[in-house]
């Protein structure tokens, strides 16, 4: 059995793949929760990305980049969970189209 | 021997991110992500960036992941057809299969535009001096001193408007 060598190309298709799931994911789902899990998906197949070209250009910037993504990534998740707490409290639903109306 | 991790690796990453948009249940797909976290981690390995797999496991899946799980315990939805009562008109079928075909073509497109490119091959790993942990500080704390400070800024922001958000309304 011989595997073809991964190239830095294979790394970006890899991470093509990751980010295309994340977004059907955000299509697809009628979860808040899964959807924001699909946003973290894609989050991770740009991580990729950025140290992928990192090996490829013999730096270490693009994992400092990654550091403050996942930072933000961290931010994201406690801001929109807490949203999605106080969400689920007015209308025991976690499906994004029974939130349609500006104010209840 | 790297070539067979890479592929087990991606296969990894793939199929659980597959699980995450697949599973009806909120709980396995918290667990499927964490599953595509260690993988993508052991590729962070493979590429020579130990530090970036090790905050990939500590921050993802050990951090943000609790923070999922715990929501996911504490409003104890399981089923989500069991919440789609009521759907309005938005939700329907037609604008789900748009979007499912629409991700189909963003995927297509990007592993043509990818696949165009000449296969590059990587530097070797032992080259890379500058990936130890020390250079990653030090260029962390000179160059991008100020994103850094900025970033804990941003933590503070997200923390207090979190508990405010999340917080009971007083009556």
């Amino acid at each position: 059995m011989s595997l073809p060598e991964p190239t830095f190309n294979s790394y970006l298709i890899l991470s093509g793949i990751l980010f295309a799931i994340g977004t059907a994911g955000v299509f697809l789902r009628r979860n808040l929760i899964t959807i924001l899990l699909s946003v973290e998906v894609m989050l991770n197949a740009v991580n990729l990305t950025f140290v992928a070209a990192d090996r490829y250009y013999q730096t270490v910037d693009g994992q400092i980049i990654v550091f403050f993504v996942m930072t933000v990534a961290a931010a994201e998740a406690a801001v929109g969970l807490a949203i999605i707490i106080a969400l689920f409290r007015h209308r025991e639903s976690l499906n994004p189209d029974s939130f349609t109306s500006l104010k209840w | 021997m790297d070539t067979l991790f890479f592929w087990l690796l991606a296969a990894f990453a793939v199929m659980g991110s597959i699980g995450v948009i697949f599973q009806r249940n909120p709980m396995y797909s918290v667990v499927l992500l964490i599953v595509s976290f260690c993988a993508l981690s052991g590729l962070y390995v493979l590429l020579g960036a130990p530090f970036v797999a090790a905050i990939q496991i500590i921050i993802y899946a050990g951090a943000i992941m609790v923070l999922f799980l715990f929501v996911v315990m504490l409003l104890n939805v399981g089923h989500e057809d069991a919440l789609a009562g009521g759907m309005r008109a938005i939700g329907g079928a037609g604008p789900r299969r748009f979007g499912a075909v629409l991700s189909l073509v963003l995927l297509g497109e990007l592993v043509w535009a990818l696949s165009r490119l000449q296969g590059a091959p990587l530097a070797p790993r032992g080259g890379q001096a500058a990936a130890s942990v020390g250079t990653i500080g030090l260029k962390l704390f000179r160059d991008y001193a100020f994103a850094f400070e900025a970033t804990s800024v941003l933590i503070l922001v997200a923390m207090v408007g979190a508990i405010v958000l999340a917080r009971k309304e007083r009556p």
